[in-house]
């Protein structure tokens, strides 16, 4: 298999219908093969990376590649940034409003987990520019 | 233990059960949707009061075998037009989420 690329535009402002690009890359990872565990971290991975797009950045897109041994996985949006990255990547820490906290999310965990879940993650973020994530999880 | 058969030992509501022979593994308790992700393992029935549409999402995503809504909570029409659409079991009971928890380990073990 050579290198598939996807991309996925995610909208901002409605949370009740975030994950749908995640829930169309997971099943694209299925087609191609990919191996169970893999697919779920991925999947993992990008449905937080998705849910932060939407609640802090108004949307953005997702560039996805697939190798034959990783899967990487870039999340590009041009929201506010993040001014101190080792505090977001702290458990429990959050910025976000009442409205994400009611839905369940907003727990401070979105990050963390993203990390958790991912073999390699990098945070290149200005403040007032945008945020790009960078993870790769290995099969 | 399948889906099908903690249905029966629980007496659990059927919302939607596409998949009644899924091997639970476990269980996970949580209302916090990035805690699921982070703690749950793939195959665990998932044991909430939350019942909106972001409860499907994380359902396909965290790979468990169903979702047991607690404490009498019913599915919003889009949680359950979705678990429908995507493959998930989503089931509901009048106990506590704490004696499901319970109910669930015994059987378990």
């Amino acid at each position: 298999m050579s290198e598939v690329k996807l991309t996925y535009q995610v909208d901002g402002g409605d949370l009740v219908q975030a994950g749908e690009a995640s829930s169309k890359m997971k099943m694209t990872l299925k087609k191609l093969g990919m191996p169970a565990e893999a697919i779920r971290k991925a999947a993992i991975c990008m449905y937080e990376g998705e849910i932060n797009m939407v609640i802090h950045a108004d949307g953005g897109r997702v560039e996805v590649e697939v190798g034959l041994d990783k899967i990487v996985i870039r999340l590009i949006d041009h929201g506010p940034g993040i001014p101190d990255v080792d505090k977001a990547m702290e458990e429990g820490f959050t910025t976000a409003g009442a409205a994400a906290r009611n839905l369940g999310f907003g727990a401070g965990m979105g990050l963390p987990n993203m990390k958790r879940y991912s073999d390699d993650m990098e945070v290149d973020t200005i403040v007032g520019v945008g945020t790009t994530v960078t993870m790769r999880v290995d099969c | 233990m399948t889906v099908k058969e903690l249905i029966q030992m629980l007496a659990l509501t059927k919302f939607s059960l596409p998949q009644p022979d899924r091997e639970v593994t476990g269980g996970y308790v949580g209302d916090l949707l990035s805690w699921v992700m982070g703690r749950a393992q793939a195959g665990n029935a998932w044991i909430t009061i939350m019942s909106n549409q972001n409860v499907a999402a994380v359902a396909v995503m965290a790979e468990v075998s169903c979702v047991i809504l607690t404490e009498g909570v019913v599915p919003d029409d889009a949680l359950l037009q979705r678990a429908r659409q995507q493959g998930i079991n989503l089931l509901g009971t009048i106990l506590s989420t704490y004696d499901t928890a319970a109910a669930l380990k015994q059987f378990l073990s």
